[in-house]
Protein backbone atom coordinates (compact mmCIF):
# COMPACT_ATOMS: atom_id res chain seq x y z
CA UNK A 1 0.00 0.00 0.00
CA UNK A 2 1.11 3.78 -0.94
CA UNK A 3 0.04 5.92 1.88
CA UNK A 4 0.82 9.93 2.35
CA UNK A 5 -0.10 11.78 5.57
CA UNK A 6 -0.38 15.25 5.39
CA UNK A 7 2.31 15.60 2.55
CA UNK A 8 3.14 19.28 1.86
CA UNK A 9 5.79 20.02 -1.12
CA UNK A 10 7.14 22.99 -1.82
CA UNK A 11 9.54 23.89 -4.77
CA UNK A 12 11.46 27.37 -4.85
CA UNK A 13 8.97 29.17 -3.44
CA UNK A 14 5.84 27.67 -4.83
CA UNK A 15 3.44 25.26 -2.77
CA UNK A 16 3.10 22.55 -5.25
CA UNK A 17 1.31 19.84 -2.67
CA UNK A 18 -0.60 21.27 0.13
CA UNK A 19 -1.82 18.60 2.87
CA UNK A 20 -2.46 15.35 0.78
CA UNK A 21 -3.22 12.38 2.80
CA UNK A 22 -4.27 9.23 0.69
CA UNK A 23 -4.15 5.58 0.58
CA UNK A 24 -3.43 3.44 -2.32
CA UNK A 25 -4.22 0.09 -1.57
CA UNK A 26 -2.97 -3.09 -3.49
CA UNK A 27 -4.84 -3.75 -6.79
CA UNK A 28 -6.36 -0.88 -8.49
CA UNK A 29 -6.70 1.11 -11.08
CA UNK A 30 -6.53 4.63 -9.77
CA UNK A 31 -6.41 7.83 -11.99
CA UNK A 32 -4.77 10.98 -10.45
CA UNK A 33 -6.87 13.96 -12.23
CA UNK A 34 -7.06 17.55 -12.44
CA UNK A 35 -5.52 20.72 -14.54
CA UNK A 36 -2.34 21.72 -15.67
CA UNK A 37 -0.35 22.94 -12.27
CA UNK A 38 -2.98 21.29 -9.55
CA UNK A 39 -0.09 19.31 -8.26
CA UNK A 40 -0.43 15.74 -9.47
CA UNK A 41 3.00 15.33 -11.51
CA UNK A 42 4.44 16.01 -8.46
CA UNK A 43 1.87 13.93 -6.16
CA UNK A 44 3.22 10.80 -8.65
CA UNK A 45 6.85 11.75 -8.18
CA UNK A 46 6.61 11.99 -4.32
CA UNK A 47 4.97 8.42 -4.74
CA UNK A 48 7.97 7.48 -6.83
CA UNK A 49 10.36 8.42 -4.84
CA UNK A 50 11.80 11.26 -7.34
CA UNK A 51 10.77 14.58 -5.08
CA UNK A 52 11.06 14.31 -1.27
CA UNK A 53 7.68 15.33 0.83
CA UNK A 54 8.75 19.05 2.68
CA UNK A 55 6.27 17.72 5.19
CA UNK A 56 4.75 14.81 6.30
CA UNK A 57 5.61 11.71 5.00
CA UNK A 58 5.18 8.97 2.18
CA UNK A 59 5.06 5.43 2.97
CA UNK A 60 5.16 2.24 0.52
CA UNK A 61 4.56 -0.89 2.31
CA UNK A 62 5.42 0.87 6.05
CA UNK A 63 8.62 1.65 4.50
CA UNK A 64 9.29 5.52 3.58
CA UNK A 65 9.53 6.20 0.30
CA UNK A 66 13.10 7.03 -1.12
CA UNK A 67 15.28 6.74 -4.29
CA UNK A 68 15.37 2.76 -3.44
CA UNK A 69 11.78 2.44 -3.71
CA UNK A 70 12.28 3.00 -7.43
CA UNK A 71 13.01 -1.40 -7.40
CA UNK A 72 9.55 -1.78 -6.38
CA UNK A 73 7.90 0.46 -8.68
CA UNK A 74 7.90 1.10 -12.04
CA UNK A 75 7.36 4.81 -13.02
CA UNK A 76 6.98 6.23 -16.33
CA UNK A 77 7.80 10.08 -17.21
CA UNK A 78 5.95 12.14 -19.32
CA UNK A 79 8.36 13.76 -20.71
CA UNK A 80 9.68 12.46 -24.17
CA UNK A 81 13.31 12.50 -24.41
CA UNK A 82 13.50 9.36 -23.40
CA UNK A 83 16.86 7.70 -24.26
CA UNK A 84 16.36 9.16 -28.05
CA UNK A 85 19.38 7.17 -29.04
CA UNK A 86 18.28 3.75 -28.35
CA UNK A 87 16.18 1.82 -30.39
CA UNK A 88 13.57 0.34 -28.64
CA UNK A 89 15.56 -3.39 -28.13
CA UNK A 90 18.80 -1.60 -26.85
CA UNK A 91 16.39 0.00 -24.43
CA UNK A 92 14.76 -3.06 -22.81
CA UNK A 93 18.42 -4.70 -22.76
CA UNK A 94 19.36 -1.37 -20.78
CA UNK A 95 15.96 -2.17 -18.46
CA UNK A 96 17.20 -5.34 -18.06
CA UNK A 97 20.80 -4.09 -16.47
CA UNK A 98 19.01 -1.24 -14.35
CA UNK A 99 15.80 -3.47 -12.79
CA UNK A 100 15.98 -7.27 -11.52
CA UNK A 101 11.90 -7.47 -12.31
CA UNK A 102 12.38 -6.85 -16.05
CA UNK A 103 11.24 -9.39 -18.44
CA UNK A 104 12.65 -8.48 -21.37
CA UNK A 105 10.57 -12.28 -23.08
CA UNK A 106 7.59 -9.56 -22.11
CA UNK A 107 9.07 -6.80 -23.42
CA UNK A 108 8.98 -8.11 -26.62
CA UNK A 109 5.74 -9.55 -26.33
CA UNK A 110 3.97 -6.08 -25.44
CA UNK A 111 6.09 -4.41 -27.88
CA UNK A 112 4.60 -6.83 -30.70
CA UNK A 113 1.04 -7.03 -29.31
CA UNK A 114 1.36 -2.80 -29.49
CA UNK A 115 3.25 -3.70 -32.80
CA UNK A 116 6.57 -1.02 -31.86
CA UNK A 117 9.36 -0.95 -34.14
CA UNK A 118 11.86 -2.19 -32.44
CA UNK A 119 14.81 -1.48 -34.57
CA UNK A 120 14.53 1.95 -35.46
CA UNK A 121 16.06 4.34 -32.83
CA UNK A 122 13.09 6.25 -30.65
CA UNK A 123 14.08 9.86 -32.09
CA UNK A 124 13.33 8.46 -35.04
CA UNK A 125 10.29 7.10 -34.61
CA UNK A 126 6.94 8.75 -34.85
CA UNK A 127 5.63 10.20 -31.07
CA UNK A 128 2.80 7.41 -31.39
CA UNK A 129 5.50 4.77 -31.60
CA UNK A 130 7.71 6.22 -28.66
CA UNK A 131 4.43 6.69 -26.52
CA UNK A 132 4.01 2.82 -27.39
CA UNK A 133 7.62 2.25 -26.69
CA UNK A 134 7.58 3.90 -23.28
CA UNK A 135 4.69 1.56 -21.89
CA UNK A 136 6.14 -1.12 -23.43
CA UNK A 137 9.06 -0.70 -21.38
CA UNK A 138 7.75 0.20 -18.04
CA UNK A 139 5.11 -2.85 -18.03
CA UNK A 140 7.44 -5.53 -18.77
CA UNK A 141 8.46 -5.06 -15.11
CA UNK A 142 6.92 -7.28 -13.35
CA UNK A 143 5.83 -5.10 -10.07
CA UNK A 144 3.76 -4.25 -7.92
CA UNK A 145 2.88 -0.55 -8.66
CA UNK A 146 3.01 0.99 -12.14
CA UNK A 147 3.59 5.05 -11.83
CA UNK A 148 2.31 6.30 -15.34
CA UNK A 149 2.94 10.11 -15.90
CA UNK A 150 0.05 11.52 -18.57
CA UNK A 151 0.31 8.06 -20.66
CA UNK A 152 -2.28 9.56 -23.02
CA UNK A 153 -1.38 12.60 -23.30
CA UNK A 154 -0.74 14.33 -26.95
CA UNK A 155 -1.17 11.06 -28.60
CA UNK A 156 -3.79 10.68 -31.58
CA UNK A 157 -7.15 8.33 -30.37
CA UNK A 158 -5.73 5.34 -31.73
CA UNK A 159 -2.07 5.19 -29.80
CA UNK A 160 -4.11 6.25 -26.71
CA UNK A 161 -6.54 3.00 -27.18
CA UNK A 162 -3.78 0.70 -28.26
CA UNK A 163 -2.74 2.00 -24.58
CA UNK A 164 -5.49 1.26 -23.14
CA UNK A 165 -5.24 -2.23 -24.51
CA UNK A 166 -2.07 -2.35 -23.96
CA UNK A 167 -2.45 -1.55 -19.88
CA UNK A 168 -5.34 -3.81 -19.61
CA UNK A 169 -3.73 -6.64 -21.41
CA UNK A 170 -0.47 -6.85 -19.29
CA UNK A 171 -1.13 -5.37 -15.95
CA UNK A 172 -3.08 -7.47 -13.32
CA UNK A 173 -5.36 -5.63 -11.27
CA UNK A 174 -6.02 -8.11 -9.03
CA UNK A 175 -2.71 -7.96 -7.19
CA UNK A 176 -1.08 -4.78 -9.46
CA UNK A 177 -1.80 -1.19 -8.59
CA UNK A 178 -1.91 1.22 -11.30
CA UNK A 179 -1.68 4.55 -10.84
CA UNK A 180 -1.98 7.04 -14.00
CA UNK A 181 -2.43 10.87 -14.14
CA UNK A 182 -4.49 12.29 -16.23
CA UNK A 183 -5.94 15.49 -17.47
CA UNK A 184 -8.58 13.82 -19.79
CA UNK A 185 -10.39 11.81 -18.17
CA UNK A 186 -13.93 10.81 -20.65
CA UNK A 187 -11.95 8.51 -22.79
CA UNK A 188 -10.32 6.45 -19.76
CA UNK A 189 -12.81 6.20 -17.59
CA UNK A 190 -13.74 2.89 -17.42
CA UNK A 191 -10.16 1.62 -17.41
CA UNK A 192 -10.38 3.00 -14.07
CA UNK A 193 -11.34 1.52 -10.49
CA UNK A 194 -11.25 5.12 -8.77
CA UNK A 195 -10.76 9.18 -9.29
CA UNK A 196 -8.88 11.41 -7.38
CA UNK A 197 -9.58 14.82 -7.95
CA UNK A 198 -6.75 17.59 -7.62
CA UNK A 199 -7.13 20.93 -7.07
CA UNK A 200 -3.86 23.84 -6.75
CA UNK A 201 -2.34 20.68 -4.24
CA UNK A 202 -5.20 19.02 -2.89
CA UNK A 203 -7.05 16.71 -2.64
CA UNK A 204 -10.57 17.93 -3.48
CA UNK A 205 -12.45 14.19 -3.97
CA UNK A 206 -12.03 10.65 -4.02
CA UNK A 207 -14.44 8.27 -5.15
CA UNK A 208 -15.10 4.95 -7.58
CA UNK A 209 -15.98 5.59 -10.88
CA UNK A 210 -19.48 3.06 -10.69
CA UNK A 211 -19.57 5.00 -7.02
CA UNK A 212 -19.89 8.26 -8.59
CA UNK A 213 -22.41 6.49 -11.38
CA UNK A 214 -24.33 5.03 -8.69
CA UNK A 215 -24.50 7.95 -6.23
CA UNK A 216 -24.96 11.03 -8.86
CA UNK A 217 -26.35 9.35 -11.95
CA UNK A 218 -23.60 10.91 -14.17
CA UNK A 219 -20.34 10.12 -15.61
CA UNK A 220 -16.50 11.01 -14.32
CA UNK A 221 -16.58 13.99 -16.48
CA UNK A 222 -20.01 15.74 -15.61
CA UNK A 223 -19.46 14.78 -11.75
CA UNK A 224 -15.76 16.18 -12.09
CA UNK A 225 -17.40 19.62 -13.97
CA UNK A 226 -19.98 19.80 -11.09
CA UNK A 227 -17.37 19.76 -8.16
CA UNK A 228 -15.34 22.33 -9.99
CA UNK A 229 -18.30 24.58 -9.77
CA UNK A 230 -18.87 23.51 -6.21
CA UNK A 231 -15.62 24.64 -5.06
CA UNK A 232 -16.02 27.99 -7.44
CA UNK A 233 -19.58 29.03 -5.08
CA UNK A 234 -18.05 27.53 -2.11
CA UNK A 235 -14.85 30.46 -2.53
CA UNK A 236 -17.39 33.25 -3.47
CA UNK A 237 -19.15 32.06 -0.02
CA UNK A 238 -16.09 32.62 1.60
CA UNK A 239 -15.93 29.01 3.01
CA UNK A 240 -12.52 26.70 2.71
CA UNK B 1 -13.57 2.16 -26.38
CA UNK B 2 -14.71 -0.75 -27.45
CA UNK B 3 -18.46 -0.46 -25.83
CA UNK B 4 -20.07 2.97 -25.07
CA UNK B 5 -21.53 2.73 -21.68
CA UNK B 6 -24.40 5.09 -20.54
CA UNK B 7 -23.12 7.99 -18.27
CA UNK B 8 -26.16 7.31 -15.66
CA UNK B 9 -25.39 4.00 -14.48
CA UNK B 10 -22.22 1.66 -13.09
CA UNK B 11 -20.22 0.40 -15.74
CA UNK B 12 -20.25 -2.92 -14.18
CA UNK B 13 -24.11 -3.22 -14.04
CA UNK B 14 -23.82 -2.49 -17.94
CA UNK B 15 -21.92 -5.33 -18.49
CA UNK B 16 -23.80 -7.31 -16.76
CA UNK B 17 -26.76 -6.43 -18.30
CA UNK B 18 -25.39 -6.83 -21.66
CA UNK B 19 -24.02 -10.32 -20.86
CA UNK B 20 -27.31 -11.22 -19.56
CA UNK B 21 -29.12 -10.09 -22.55
CA UNK B 22 -27.16 -12.04 -25.02
CA UNK B 23 -27.64 -15.51 -22.93
CA UNK B 24 -31.21 -14.75 -23.72
CA UNK B 25 -31.40 -13.81 -26.79
CA UNK B 26 -29.33 -17.18 -27.09
CA UNK B 27 -26.31 -15.11 -28.29
CA UNK B 28 -24.32 -17.20 -25.99
CA UNK B 29 -26.04 -20.81 -25.48
CA UNK B 30 -26.52 -22.95 -22.39
CA UNK B 31 -23.29 -24.67 -21.55
CA UNK B 32 -21.12 -22.71 -23.99
CA UNK B 33 -17.98 -20.93 -22.27
CA UNK B 34 -17.96 -17.24 -21.54
CA UNK B 35 -14.73 -15.82 -22.67
CA UNK B 36 -11.83 -15.18 -19.98
CA UNK B 37 -12.28 -12.23 -17.67
CA UNK B 38 -8.57 -10.78 -19.30
CA UNK B 39 -10.11 -11.51 -22.95
CA UNK B 40 -13.77 -9.96 -22.05
CA UNK B 41 -12.00 -6.53 -20.43
CA UNK B 42 -9.98 -6.64 -23.46
CA UNK B 43 -12.99 -6.27 -25.67
CA UNK B 44 -14.77 -4.07 -23.79
CA UNK B 45 -12.05 -1.69 -22.72
CA UNK B 46 -12.57 -1.88 -19.26
CA UNK B 47 -10.13 -3.25 -16.33
CA UNK B 48 -9.75 -6.57 -15.09
CA UNK B 49 -11.01 -6.06 -11.83
CA UNK B 50 -14.48 -4.81 -13.35
CA UNK B 51 -14.90 -7.39 -15.42
CA UNK B 52 -14.02 -9.95 -12.49
CA UNK B 53 -17.01 -8.18 -10.65
CA UNK B 54 -19.61 -8.88 -13.73
CA UNK B 55 -18.43 -12.42 -13.79
CA UNK B 56 -18.87 -12.93 -10.05
CA UNK B 57 -22.42 -11.10 -10.46
CA UNK B 58 -23.67 -13.40 -13.07
CA UNK B 59 -22.59 -16.46 -11.31
CA UNK B 60 -24.29 -14.52 -7.98
CA UNK B 61 -27.62 -14.24 -10.29
CA UNK B 62 -27.37 -17.96 -11.11
CA UNK B 63 -27.11 -17.52 -15.13
CA UNK B 64 -23.26 -18.74 -15.47
CA UNK B 65 -21.31 -21.50 -13.37
CA UNK B 66 -17.85 -21.34 -12.42
CA UNK B 67 -15.56 -24.24 -12.87
CA UNK B 68 -12.51 -24.28 -11.00
CA UNK B 69 -9.31 -23.37 -13.39
CA UNK B 70 -11.99 -23.54 -16.40
CA UNK B 71 -13.33 -20.24 -16.32
CA UNK B 72 -17.07 -19.25 -16.60
CA UNK B 73 -19.94 -21.19 -18.38
CA UNK B 74 -23.80 -20.25 -19.39
CA UNK B 75 -25.68 -22.43 -16.99
CA UNK B 76 -27.48 -25.54 -18.29
CA UNK B 77 -30.24 -25.17 -15.74
CA UNK B 78 -33.11 -24.24 -17.92
CA UNK B 79 -35.03 -23.39 -14.60
CA UNK B 80 -32.62 -20.56 -13.91
CA UNK B 81 -32.53 -19.10 -17.44
CA UNK B 82 -36.11 -19.05 -17.51
CA UNK B 83 -36.46 -17.82 -14.08
CA UNK B 84 -33.69 -14.61 -15.06
CA UNK B 85 -35.43 -14.41 -18.53
CA UNK B 86 -39.15 -14.29 -16.46
CA UNK B 87 -37.22 -11.63 -14.34
CA UNK B 88 -35.79 -9.56 -17.37
CA UNK B 89 -38.98 -9.44 -18.82
CA UNK B 90 -40.79 -7.87 -15.46
CA UNK B 91 -37.87 -5.62 -15.02
CA UNK B 92 -38.35 -4.08 -19.07
CA UNK B 93 -42.16 -3.91 -18.10
CA UNK B 94 -41.77 -2.06 -14.99
CA UNK B 95 -39.37 0.58 -16.63
CA UNK B 96 -41.82 0.53 -19.61
CA UNK B 97 -45.17 1.19 -17.37
CA UNK B 98 -43.02 4.22 -15.37
CA UNK B 99 -42.19 5.81 -18.80
CA UNK B 100 -45.58 5.74 -19.95
CA UNK B 101 -46.99 6.89 -17.26
CA UNK B 102 -45.00 9.78 -17.13
CA UNK B 103 -46.06 11.09 -20.16
CA UNK B 104 -49.79 10.50 -19.07
CA UNK B 105 -50.55 7.14 -20.95
CA UNK B 106 -52.74 4.53 -19.22
CA UNK B 107 -51.71 1.01 -20.03
CA UNK B 108 -54.63 -0.24 -21.73
CA UNK B 109 -54.01 2.50 -23.73
CA UNK B 110 -50.22 1.10 -24.63
CA UNK B 111 -52.08 -2.96 -24.47
CA UNK B 112 -54.61 -1.83 -27.33
CA UNK B 113 -51.48 -0.35 -29.22
CA UNK B 114 -49.18 -3.10 -28.60
CA UNK B 115 -51.20 -5.40 -29.57
CA UNK B 116 -52.56 -3.91 -32.93
CA UNK B 117 -48.38 -3.37 -33.62
CA UNK B 118 -48.26 -6.69 -32.49
CA UNK B 119 -48.59 -8.49 -36.22
CA UNK B 120 -46.62 -5.92 -38.12
CA UNK B 121 -42.79 -6.61 -36.92
CA UNK B 122 -43.15 -10.53 -35.73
Amino acid sequence: MIELQDVTLKIRRRHVLNGISLKLGEGSFIGLVGENGSGKTSLLKVMAGLLKPTTGTALLSGEPITRRVASEISYMADDDGFYPFFTAQELFAFYETQFRDFDLEKAVEISEFLQVPRTTKLKELSKGSRGRAKIAATLARDTGYYLLDEPFSGLDPMVRMDIAKGLIRFTDPARQTIIMTTHEISEIEPLLDRIVVLKEGRIIAENSVDGIRYEYGVDATKWMVSLFEEQKSEFRGGAR
Amino acid sequence: MTIEFLPDRPIYQQLVDRIIGEIIRGAILPGEKLPSVREYALEAGVNANTMQRVYKELEQVGITEAKRGQGSFVTEDQNKLQFVREELKEQLVISFVQNIESFGFTTDEMVECLQKRGGKDD
